[in-house]
């Protein structure tokens, strides 16, 4: 590299003739070099007459800018400028002032009470679009018993396969430990009044009533809702839904109507296998740990626990499945705009219905303890 | 101020002096069974726009990609600014990344940042000492300077139209004064009249600032309009290239069917018409910048 290049762009105020110095700036001005003098350039605040360029000796769009501009400010001549250098300053015109380029942001005072305001009207917003997006499930779910042809028995049949059979090994083994967990943990405290025999009652009743459904609609909020979520949100910013709009097909029917039933149907069996296996797992640490065999433990487990632990958990478990389907295929219906959304949205459909799936819970224990189910 | 001259020094870099800023040889690209490359050579002179045409799937993108360091091709030597991209170390290779910038497809803009925030990440990358103040002045001659109007500076991309965001990805290739430029087709989805502008833009703009321009396109109108050379992509390798009378001089089927389709035709008709204006057009170059200025 020769010498001209490597050196760095400098400048200085020429004072030599009479009336108003010139700034004089050599060596290289270029994007690579400004940094360095950018900010003393902006400093020198006495009247100037001309900015001389000529010992520039490389210049690009950035160095021709910082020329026009600082002639501009002080309202000085450029002279002595390369072909190049005058190109490029014609080029640039007068484009711009230097205030920011980020999205206008408010101080903090406006910004908190405008913050506090957009939540409240959009919490009515979206108790809105939900009963509609709830209006539109349910006149879809119309025009299908009316039209049982536009039912997608294929689409249907493919989420049954991902909700259900795909969900199989996870929720089996999760299960499994829970049953060995509750019955583990409940023999501890129960041999303190040499009652370990009730270990079985425990796991039997726990499993069936409440943690083999529990635990399914949150593992699946978090396999297939986040799933509904993401699949529906990046079909909406693709477009596709919007297409399937237009050809006819109502994205209510096509999408979710197949996502909400496969939800609904799969969660009791799903829900019923969880407990089986939590049953399966209690027996097993018993048959180990208890001295009571794996046989015997199943066959008490008939006795001990009462028929209406099991419709108990029946009948939650498709109203779990129906609120974890709606809250996902919901938040990827609302995705707008950029992929950020799909994120934030699927994010949301999962803490949402693994809310309102324990907050349901809650209900459920309270009505069936009341109606004698206890 | 002898301390701060290090850093100086070791950033500078000469503009390209040299005849041939990419040189690629004998490039092997392949995925899977498939091959894409077999044996391509390509010379993109300094300068230039040199326009890439081919079929669909012969590898435009794809040889883009290597260019650029996105695609570690199987074989072949690919020299970018005399230095070997291929057998570039990271710290080697980070030297030719400011020097050249990349207009993909769809823009590829940072949808959770501004459109002047987008042009500045490249600088902030490369030259971090640069103040904020400058930062913005940039980004808004940069935006202005790729014919967007000033207030999209603080618009995100989401709120940009199609060809917009085009102008807006250009004004970030631009963001760091590259000597070379590569456009993946960027006239592709614009219509007539925006496309038209977009040609003119790139040819001003590769003028003023004395660009190469490697530019992947389908439009015939722009490589009519703007390319000096034209390579030619076909059966795995760069079949010809130069310009488009020389083309059509020679007898290869595609080229022939290419340029002398019916579309071919067209363009080659309207080209001929408005070669006087074309004329007129280079002297009053950055007519559609800024006009502000009185």
């Amino acid at each position: 590299m020769s010498s001209s290049v490597t050196s760095p762009a400098e400048f200085y105020l020429d004072e030599g003739g009479d009336g108003p110095p010139r700034l004089v700036l050599t060596g290289p001005y270029l994007v690579s070099t400004i940094g360095f003098v950018d900010r003393e350039l902006r400093k020198i605040d006495v009247e100037l007459d001309e900015i001389d360029l000529s010992g520039v000796t490389e210049i690009d769009t950035v160095g021709a800018w910082t020329a026009s501009q600082l002639a501009e400010k002080h309202s000085a001549k450029v002279v002595g400028a390369s072909s190049r250098a005058e190109r490029l300053i014609k080029a640039l015109g007068e484009s711009a002032d230097s205030s920011t380029v980020r999205a206008p942001r408010e101080g903090v005072m406006m910004r908190v009470p405008r913050a506090v305001g957009e939540g409240v009207a959009n919490f009515g917003a979206g108790v809105l679009t939900l009963l509609s997006f709830l209006g539109e499930v349910i006149a879809g779910f119309g025009s299908i018993i009316r039209h049982p042809r536009r039912f997608r028995r294929k689409a249907f049949v493919h989420q049954l396969e991902r909700v259900g059979v795909t969900s199989l090994g996870i929720i089996g083994l999760m299960s499994f430990l829970i049953g060995i967990v509750v019955a583990q943990q409940g023999a501890v405290q129960l041999q303190q009044f040499g009652a370990e025999i009730y270990t079985i009652n425990l796991t039997g009743r726990l499993t069936l009533r409440e943690l083999g459904v529990l635990m399914t609609a949150i593992m699946v909020a978090g396999r297939s809702g986040s799933a509904f979520a993401a699949q529906i949100g990046t079909m909406k910013l693709t477009e596709e839904v919007d297409a399937m709009r237009t050809i006819g097909i109502s994205p209510i029917e096509a999408l979710v109507i197949p996502r909400i039933m496969a939800a609904v149907l799969m969660m009791p069996l799903l829900g019923f296998y969880a407990a089986c296996m939590g049953i399966i797992g209690g027996a097993f640490i018993a048959s180990i740990s208890l001295d009571i065999p794996f046989l015997t433990f199943l066959s008490r487990i008939q006795e001990v626990v009462p028929m209406y632990d099991l419709y108990v958990g029946m009948v939650k478990a498709p109203v779990f499945g129906l609120i974890v389907a709606i809250a996902g295929c919901y938040q990827g219906m609302q995705v707008s705009g950029n992929s950020e959304q799909v994120g934030l949205r699927t994010t949301k459909a999962v803490v949402q219905a693994i809310f309102m799936v324990i907050v349901l819970d809650a209900f459920f224990a309270v009505f069936f303890t009341q109606i004698g189910w206890a | 101020m002898s301390d701060e001259e290090e850093p100086r020094t070791l950033r500078r870099h000469e503009r390209f002096k040299g005849d041939f800023p990419i040189v690629v040889e004998g490039l092997v690209n392949r995925f899977g069974s498939q091959t894409v490359h077999e044996n391509l050579d390509l010379k993109v002179r300094n300068g230039e726009i040199l326009g890439v045409v081919g079929g669909s799937g012969t590898g435009k993108s794809v040889l883009m990609r290597s260019i650029i360091g996105l695609q570690r091709p199987n074989e072949g030597n690919i020299d970018v600014f005399g230095r070997s991209i291929t057998e570039a170390e990271t710290d080697e290779d980070i030297r030719a990344r400011n020097r050249w910038g990349v207009l993909f497809q769809g823009g590829a803009l940072f949808s959770t940042l501004t459109v002047g925030e987008n042009v500045q990440v490249p600088i902030k990358q490369f030259y971090p000492e640069i103040s904020e103040q400058l930062l913005n002045e940039i980004a808004r001659y940069k935006v202005v300077l790729s014919g967007l109007p000033e207030d999209a500076v603080d618009k995100y991309p989401s709120e940009l139209s199609g060809g917009m965001r085009k102008r807006a990805g250009l004004a970030r290739a631009l963001a760091i004064d590259p000597e070379l430029l590569f456009l993946d087709e960027p006239t592709a989805g614009l219509d007539p009249i925006g496309a038209d502008k977009f040609d003119r833009l790139t040819r001003e703009l590769q003028q003023t600032l004395g660009l190469t321009v490697f530019l992947i396109t389908h439009d015939l109108d722009t490589l009519y309009a703007i390319c000096d050379r034209v390579a030619v992509l076909a059966d795995k390798r760069v079949i010809a290239v130069g310009t488009i009378p020389e083309l059509l001089a020679t007898d290869h089927p595609w080229i022939q069917e290419y340029f002398n389709g019916a579309r071919g035709r067209a363009a080659q008709g309207s080209m001929a018409k408005s070669s006087e204006k074309s004329a007129a057009r280079a002297d009053n170059m950055m007519d559609n910048a800024p006009s502000s200025r009185a």
